[in-house]
């Protein structure tokens, strides 16, 4: 496919764009950050000026065209600034994961050899410092946060706004040479690398050009109407390819403003003072948040409740139709209009929802109910579906056009085709340049004519041109007897039930399915709280027989809705276990954008998977955990193994 | 010895200033009680010093004596240079001593950032009548002192609670929040009466890392009373330690650490 060309006179890089906005929307706010308390602002005019600042410091420092400069840290405006200063000085900015630990980070910056590092706190220095030794190209730190960093050696090391100082001091010096570099991005120069979470193997670095980007944020910034006056909050991993392209590519796109909370812990509060107008979360914040306030009208009085389960049974019944312009009869548009001003507006109003114009979730399936409750409260939410080598967007819904089983048509530009095995296959202007340093994976991944593999079996409907995803293609299998294995498919229906945090379905090849659950502490603790049943740690809670009656009579539920479905029946689960630890990141058993590792579950936990099929009635083990800090330790427990109900197929009964 | 008006570098290359308090034979009593008996000992400028003892020992009274609140029958307190007299706690504040509790002592029904506010008072000179319409100095000191506190409610990381009324939140918070009370007065000398009792390995671990980068950052000269062993020899630059109201031992962790009485004291060997 021939790559599509910069339009003449269209800015053709990030750092092209940004004096675009400094000139258009000179006095408008780009990016909020709330400090001390108070949201501090900066104008667009004014970013352009730290941006700058910043990139003659790193010139000045010796930062050349094609290094690489690593950024780790929350998100805040100044590292934002940091990947443009990059783009400007022709360096290319590499984001990490900022929980990674010592180890994952090296890895990462080992394999890019980055020079420079631009860094928020101290907590991050000390983890770069702790790998500098395995890291030769590894040169200079800059870092944000002064806190605890007096008596650290300087000699490598600059506080942020002293680089600015230094480059606003020594402007006359490089501002040609930036200028000179500058004027030779164009749309095939790189514009971000940004790392792989590895759900298989190591991570892999998605190298991005100016054309993916600008592309990628033109066209989806058209299909959504987004506009200079919308907000939105920058609060997503910064590593993460959809927070780039929204907080960096259609921001400076559309010239948008991004606001960045003052700590993770204050996301809510920060959500309801700024009220985006665009919002993106994976399901599980929206999950968190659904269970939150279903938690708390538990404990509202009783007339307030009655209130709130009227008004919500008649929002489920009109509200999405009236989101999606349908026809809804006078009177129940009226009684919807009564419901907004006693129940949706005031609780939009408390989740931070009262704006949101264009709202997606994305990165998982998402629970009907979950998705019903914040469309029926007249919240546009959609899903959209996409990877970091497609530059985010391949399928998104259309307004008028939103359900929660499928992830939408093709954005614009994009073309989507099927292979034999289900896998889906796309091509599109936003896909990767390559994959850094490992041309074997982009051969695997990109053919010869663009088209990329998304490791994802699905299909598309055929009378409306949705996608529909089924799993992940390496993880469908094949039953014993030969009937398709989706454990996906099931995992996200238990998933689904608020007590259920995570599952991990097995049988490939095997002749039934068994699983792990993780069950929600945050729900269950609260059921635990209000019937008296007392407990001192997630280990106990866990293995609480009326705790285990409650996920059986999930999984029994689960059991009797797959039966229903002809070709996936016989991924119906017979026997399973509570998992006496949480899933973790830190353990390597999730991915860091929480994906379930199957295979080093599979081997971690092999002795508990073999109980599951030999018919056990309980199982001890004792498992390694790894604390935050990189401290080792392990946990013993026994654990029992339950039976579950299946369902003989509806279908194939009747056909007998 | 080193002299009182030195500094001296300590081996890990800790700057230590000269002597900013000194407890001259100090003997306090309640009625027939002997809580302390005859104790001598200084606090240096920037250093972190520990008083630790069982139980009983008289720690908390010898923090109260520091802090003005006991005067002793006999001894006395040199403060920078100069005995101090009986003083009421207000001018103790002035002075730029602030302390925790032991058995935390905030304003339940107020909000995180109001409580911080209070430590601010020493620092708000604008009279009632200004205060109550609020206009000129006062509206202009209040926003001054709110920076103050805000920058603290930064530094302890307590920035999602600012408008939480204390008395929802769990223990370990509310000691994080006394402490930033206390450092809103922007003490010189900073009291901790068991900071961290009652925590978790986590929450101590917080808290230990807030009580360094506070007498880092801002320089403040902390005593702090502890029972948890591995903490104060971890932050402490000296330690006295205390026993039935004595002064059993005096000098770094380490040399504390292998004084026979403190091992004894410890242990338990009968006393005679």
């Amino acid at each position: 496919m021939a790559l599509i060309e910069c339009p003449a006179g269209q800015p053709a890089s990030v750092p092209a764009l940004l004096h675009r906005n400094a000139k258009q929307f000179a006095n408008a706010p780009a990016y909020r950050e709330k400090e001390y308390g108070i949201w501090q602002s900066w104008t667009w005019s004014q970013t352009r000026g730290e941006v700058e600042a910043l990139a003659l410091g790193f010139m000045d420092l010796g930062l050349n065209e094609g290094d690489f400069v690593a950024i780790i840290g929350r998100n805040r405006p100044y590292l934002y600034w940091a990947m443009m200063a990059a783009e400007m000085c022709g360096a290319i900015p590499v984001p990490l994961y900022q929980d990674q630990n010592a180890e994952e980070m090296a890895y990462v910056m080992s394999h890019c050899g980055a020079r420079f590092a631009v860094v928020g706190d101290q907590e991050q220095v000390d983890k770069v410092l702790d790998v500098a030794d395995d890291l030769p190209e590894f040169e200079r730190m800059i870092y944000l946060d002064s806190r605890g960093m007096r008596k650290y050696d300087h000699s490598a090391l600059n506080q942020y706004q002293d680089v600015q100082e230094l480059g606003r001091k020594n402007r006359d010096k490089h501002i040609k040479e930036l200028e000179a570099r500058q004027a030779k991005l164009n749309y095939d120069s790189i514009g971000v690398m940004l790392y792989t979470s590895g759900t298989t193997g190591k991570p892999k670095g998605v190298v991005l050009s100016n054309r993916n980007i600008i592309e990628t944020a033109k066209s989806s910034s058209e299909f959504d109407g987004l506009k200079q006056s919308d907000e939105i909050l920058a609060y997503l991993p910064m590593a993460w390819v959809g927070d780039f392209i929204f907080s960096v590519g259609q921001a400076l796109w559309t010239g948008f403003c991004t606001n960045c909370p003052e700590s993770a812990d204050t996301m809510h509060v920060d959500l309801r003072e700024i009220g985006p107008t665009y919002y993106f979360a994976p399901p599980r914040v929206f999950e968190t948040q659904l269970t939150n306030v279903m938690i708390r009208m538990e404990d509202a009085s009783r007339f307030k409740k009655k209130l709130f389960d009227y008004y919500m049974a008649h929002a489920r019944k009109v509200g999405p139709a009236i989101l999606d312009g349908k026809d809804v009869s006078f009177g129940d548009r009226l009684k919807y209009r009564l419901g907004e001003l006693f129940i949706y507006g005031p609780l939009k109003n408390t989740l931070g929802f009262s704006r949101v114009r264009v709202g997606y979730t994305a990165g998982e399936a998402i629970g009907p109910e979950i998705f019903d409750f914040y469309r029926s409260l007249g919240i546009n939410l959609k899903q959209l579906y996409g990877q970091t080598e497609a530059t985010v967007f391949i399928t998104a819904q259309p307004d008028g056009q939103v359900r929660s089983d499928t992830v939408g048509v093709t954005c614009p530009g994009v073309e989507l085709k099927i292979a034999d095995n289900g896998e889906v296959f796309y091509r599109s202007p936003g896909v990767f340049v390559e994959y850094y340093k490992n041309a074997e994976s982009t051969a695997d991944t990109k053919d010869a004519e663009g088209w990329v593999a998304t490791g994802d079996a699905g299909f598309i409907e055929p009378d409306t041109g949705h996608l529909r995803i089924i799993d992940r293609a390496k993880d469908v299998g094949k039953m014993a007897d030969g009937s398709l294995f989706a454990p996906k498919y099931v995992e996200n229906k238990l998933k689904f039930f608020p007590n259920v945090l995570e599952v991990v379905v097995f049988g490939n090849g095997k002749e039934e399915c068994t699983a792990f659950i993780n069950i929600d502490l945050t729900a269950v603790g609260n059921w635990a709280e209000r019937n008296n049943i007392g407990y001192a740690s997630y280990q106990e809670l866990a293995r609480h027989p009326q705790v285990m009656d409650t996920i059986q009579s999930h999984v029994e539920e689960v059991n009797a809705s797959v039966a229903q479905d002809e070709m996936l029946s016989g991924c119906q689960i017979h026997r399973f276990v509570v998992l006496h630890k949480e899933l973790d990141a830190d353990d390597g058993e999730l991915t860091r954008t929480r994906k379930v590792r199957r295979r080093i579950i599979e081997e971690k936990y092999h002795d508990i998977i073999t109980a599951l099929y030999d018919g056990s009635k309980q199982i001890s083990t004792e498992t390694e955990v790894t604390y935050e800090d990189g401290r080792k330790g392990s946990i013993k427990a026994t654990l029992e193994v339950r039976s579950a109900k299946v369902f003989p197929v509806a279908h194939k009964m009747a056909a007998q | 010895m080193k002299d009182n008006a030195e500094s001296y570098v300590t081996e890990d290359g800790r700057t230590i200033g000269p002597v900013v308090m000194e407890m001259k034979n100090i003997t306090l009593r309640f009625g027939g009680v002997e809580a302390i008996k005859d104790i001598s000992f200084d606090i240096r400028e920037g250093e972190i010093r520990a008083i630790i003892g069982p139980n009983g020992a008289g720690k908390s009274s010898m923090l109260n004596v520091i802090s003005g609140f006991y005067v002793p029958q006999e001894g006395e307190v040199w403060y920078r240079g100069a005995p101090r007299p009986a003083m009421k706690p207000f001018q103790v504040a002035q002075q730029g001593i602030a302390r925790t509790f032991q058995n935390i002592a905030l304003f339940e029904g107020m909000s995180v950032l109001d409580n911080v506010m209070t430590g601010r008072l020493t620092h708000m000179k604008t009279g009632m009548m200004a205060q109550t319409f609020w206009y000129g100095s006062a509206e202009r000191e209040e926003i001054a002192n709110r920076e103050v506190a805000e920058k603290i409610i930064d530094f302890l990381e307590i920035q999602a609670i600012r408008k939480t009324p204390v008395s929802r939140l769990p223990y370990g918070l509310k000691k994080r929040v006394e402490l930033a009370r206390a450092l809103a007065a922007e003490p010189s000398l900073l009291l901790l009466d068991e900071p961290m009792a009652g925590m978790n390995v986590e929450e101590k671990e917080d808290m230990s890392r807030f009580i360094l980068s506070v007498n880092d950052e801002f320089g403040t000269t902390i005593a702090l009373i502890e029972h948890d062993m591995g903490v104060v020899m971890d932050l402490s630059d000296r330690v006295v330690v205390m026993d039935y109201g004595k002064k059993i031992g005096d000098g770094t962790p380490h040399e504390v650490r292998n004084n026979q009485e403190v091992i004894d004291a410890y242990l338990g060997v009968a006393h005679d």
